[in-house]
């Protein structure tokens, strides 16, 4: 355990399922201020908020857009909430194989929120007038870890991936990926 | 490039299965707006009197608004156009929703539906790729459990659909055509879809939408947003809860029913019940509505929320908003529950719910007068409620006297005879209105129940108070922050305005006064309808966020024409104009230009002559009500003149209004 403790600032937008309308005003204007030149175009496929949205069901969530990730997950549970019936998807921020969300219409790349850097705050939360979308900061505590227990982790993981692949290949891998770099 | 718009429409014919992707003429959006606008040049240009609702050659025509798809607020309206079989004249329904920006990011503006189907198909359009799908496994399913299907089926969540119901399938003259939370319902639209064999066009698209001028726009759009905030926080004093606050009549959010419920009339809009709503009733009503509504839900990029989504016990969801939420109970005299439950079945049914209800009450009068007989109702349940499903159901599979009704209380009236015409007594041009029966003619709403083209009050209705304020001050303190108004003038015309004594209705607002406060009141409505911008945050309302000074400029930013105050309204003129000649040439008369008889109780023949004489000139049409040649002139309309002489609506000789035609024809 280390004793690095360092205070951060966490910038999060906070959703409320409750209070949102479905009209999709987050992801048109997530579109048209990520445009460039900055509002020459609008289009909900390019944005990087998503309302999961399935009305006859009640179910209206905002999602934004997170990691990306090469492979979809086993991820296939549902949650029951309020007697609705949820995907796990529906509340995942990844851009995946396994769904269309938070990828560019035209060359598949992944999209990501980047809580509007440029903007005093997220246009999302600013269109969001039924306040469905709250930014919050908050102050946590994060750990830091120090050197050598980076180290441990590090020896750790190889020995891992020496146990699967053997070592000769986990260095020969190594050899070619320092090549590419 | 377009800006706004895409620039192309998409062309089906249906009974060669052939699809094109056509380019427009960007000068058509500059002279005739977008929306219904340009629905109504390709109307013109293409449909000719002759042509019948049922007619292969009629279109039918699911037009975008201008501003649809861009950050514009509440601009996200399906202006859809054909021929109405109720009427026979253009109708021109429309629909919020979600279908309409869907539309433009798959990169079209209109989709153009001519000929017709061999069998029942629907339409899948996803960006470039379109087709045309089998649907025979979806006859005879509900509209909204239809939409559910087709997304299930293509894998499609996202898409949108607009879809008929049976009533749709079976050709009734006020079907619907559905689209989750929003319908366009008024003139049989979903007939005519019924009739061309497709059961639903579904969407989804994944383009851009630009701007011309993109820092322009967003300060418009942000200054809107603004005032939509401030409005929610300073209610309109003394009017109705409905018009207090903005939206399509906040009828699914607000609770007080009173104003309703006894001023309308119950049943075949007969009986107004003055002492109607009462604690009791209002408990129960809340009641009623709290345990069925789930959630208030928006259009497209509106926070608004004037719909809700509507669980009654043991039915599938669906969708409501604005005045289905009474017309059911109120022809029926019953309560909220009864409203909520049949609406139910309306909905996936998809009939209008002004003349749905109407109908079945007035088929229920005949039958307590003798004009019809048990015998036409065979198995017809005993209470009242009951009667209403059995007719409902009759109705939309045109079974029985049901095939009768389905045509509408006028032409049921026309096809049962024996009086009972005297019972279709709520129309105005074929077309049941809402019940409102009142007292003393009110100059302004007759000019709009006359002239209007749309057949509902509520699409040109708006920005003018619709009463005089009781007291001086609270009039001189309305208008203190009325900068909404085209002209200072409609300021000193609402604070002369009295509820009684010289300066009240009906000689004031005099003839001259209620030709500008209408003309300004309908002007409005076009312009929305041709960008595509809901009335509940436009035209509709008093104090409206979009008026007649921000909308030039949001044109001129987003679309990147050349506009401005004059251009503008000059445009909407010149369309509407083009509304009534395709109406006119279709065989609507100066006779027709009327309110129901018994719509107020004091009624003065010589004074609404000179309404409607002073209003027709004062828009430049003859004493029939055709456009003159001269006014056509002016707004650039020499080609329908040309098209109007030929067919002697108008004489070639005739520059001025006042002359009266001889050859006009007589149809039906």
């Amino acid at each position: 355990m280390s004793d690095n403790i360092e205070k951060k600032i966490i910038k999060t937008i906070k959703i409320d399922v409750d209070k949102c309308h479905g009209c999709r005003a987050c992801e048109l204007i997530c579109s048209a201020v990520h445009a460039i030149p900055k509002y020459s175009s609008n289009n909900p496929a390019r944005s990087r908020i998503r309302i999961i949205r399935d009305p006859m069901r009640d179910i209206y969530v905002p999602v934004f857009a997170g990691e990306y990730t090469v492979a979809e997950c086993a991820g296939r549970d549902v949650y029951t909430i309020d007697g609705k019936e949820y995907d796990e998807c529906s509340f995942c921020r990844a851009s995946c194989p396994s769904r269309d969300e938070f990828k560019e219409p035209d060359s598949g790349l992944p999209l990501k929120c980047d809580m509007c850097e440029e903007e005093d705050e997220p246009l999302c939360v600013k269109w969001c007038t039924v306040d469905a979308l709250i930014v919050e900061e908050r102050e946590e505590e994060v750990e830091e870890p120090d050197e050598v227990q980076e180290q441990e982790e590090l020896e750790l993981g190889l020995g891992s991936l020496a146990d699967k692949y053997g070592l000769d290949k986990l260095m020969d891998t190594v050899a070619r990926l320092s090549e590419k770099e | 490039m377009r800006y706004a718009e895409t620039g192309f429409n998409l062309e089906v014919d249906l009974s060669r299965g052939n699809i094109e992707k056509v380019a427009t003429d960007p000068k058509d959006t500059e002279l005739y707006l977008g929306g219904l606008g340009t629905n109504t040049k390709i109307f013109w240009d293409r449909v000719s009197p002759e042509v019948d609702a049922f007619s292969p050659e009629n279109l039918l025509i699911f037009g975008t608004g201008l501003l649809c798809g861009t950050p514009a607020t509440g601009c996200n309206r399906t202006i859809v156009t054909t021929i109405s079989p109720q009427t026979k004249l253009m109708a021109f329904s429309m629909m919020g929703g979600y279908w309409a920006p869907e539309l433009k990011y798959a990169g079209y503006d209109k989709v153009i539906l001519r000929g017709k189907s061999k069998d029942l198909v629907y339409l899948w359009i996803n960006n470039d790729k379109v087709e045309i799908r089998d649907a025979s496994h979806l006859k005879g399913k509900g509209a909204i459990e239809t939409a559910e299907l087709i997304r299930k089926e293509l894998k499609q969540p996202k898409a949108q659909v607009s879809a008929i119901g049976l009533a749709g399938e079976n050709r009734v003259f006020y079907a619907s055509v559905e689209q989750g939370r929003s319908s366009a319902s008024r003139g049989g639209i979903g007939a005519v879809m019924g009739d061309k064999k497709i059961k639903a066009i579904v969407v989804r698209g994944t383009k851009d939408i630009h701007i011309a001028k993109p820092e322009k726009f967003m300060e418009l759009c942000y200054e809107v947003m603004d005032y939509i905030k401030w409005r929610e926080d300073h209610p309109i004093p003394g009017v109705t809860p409905i018009l207090a606050i903005l939206g399509s009549p906040q009828e699914m959010a607000i609770h007080d029913e009173k104003w309703h419920t006894e001023n309308f009339s119950w049943g075949n809009a007969r009986t107004r019940r003055r002492d109607f709503w009462t604690d009791d009733v209002s408990e129960e009503w809340l009641e009623t509505m709290t345990k069925a509504r789930t959630r208030l839900i928006s259009c497209y990029n509106c926070s608004i929320a004037c719909g809700a989504t509507i669980s009654m016990p043991g039915l599938s969801t669906y969708m409501m908003k604005c005045f289905t939420k009474l017309t059911y109970t109120m022809a029926a005299f019953s309560n909220l529950e009864f409203g909520l439950t049949i609406a139910h079945h309306a909905t996936e049914y998809g009939v209008d719910g002004y003349s749905a209800p109407q109908t079945m009450a007035f088929a229920l009068e005949l039958l307590e007068n003798g004009i019809l007989t048990d015998k036409d109702f065979p198995d017809m349940p005993e209470d009242n409620e009951g009667k209403f499903f059995y007719l409902l159901d009759k109705i939309v599979r045109r079974e029985g006297i049901g095939d009768i009704l389905a045509d509408g209380t006028y032409w049921a009236a026309k096809r049962i005879g024996n009086g009972a015409e005297e019972y279709a007594h709520n129309n105005i041009k074929k077309s049941e209105q809402l019940p409102l029966k009142l007292s003393m003619l009110n100059p302004i709403y007759f000019l709009m129940y006359c002239t209007g083209e749309k057949m509902n009050i509520t699409q040109i209705e708006g920005q003018f108070p619709q009463a005089a304020f009781p007291k001086k001050e609270h009039r001189e303190k309305f208008v203190k922050d009325w900068f909404q108004v085209p002209d200072e003038k409609f300021k000193k015309y609402f604070v002369d305005w009295e509820p009684r004594g010289e300066n009240s209705n009906p000689y004031y607002p005099t003839p001259e006064i209620t030709c500008d406060i209408v003309d300004w009141q309908e002007k409005m409505h076009y312009i929305d309808d041709a960008l595509g911008m809901c009335a509940g945050l436009s035209s509709f309302h008093l104090k409206p966020p979009y008026h007649i000074h921000n909308i030039p400029k949001m044109m001129a930013a987003a679309a990147g024409i050349d506009m401005d105050e004059e251009k503008l309204s000059q445009g909407a003129k010149r369309y509407r104009t083009l509304v009534r000649a395709v109406n006119m040439s279709r065989g609507m008369k100066r006779k027709d230009e009327k309110p129901p008889e018994d719509h107020w109780k004091k009624r003065f023949p010589e004074l609404e002559k000179e309404l409607l004489d002073t209003y027709y000139k004062y828009k430049g049409w003859n004493n029939d009500g055709v456009p003159t040649k001269e006014s056509l002139h002016d707004l650039g309309l020499d080609y329908v003149a040309k098209e109007l002489i030929a067919r002697g609506f108008l004489s070639d000789d005739e520059y001025s209004s006042g002359k009266e035609t001889s050859k006009v024809r007589e149809t039906n």
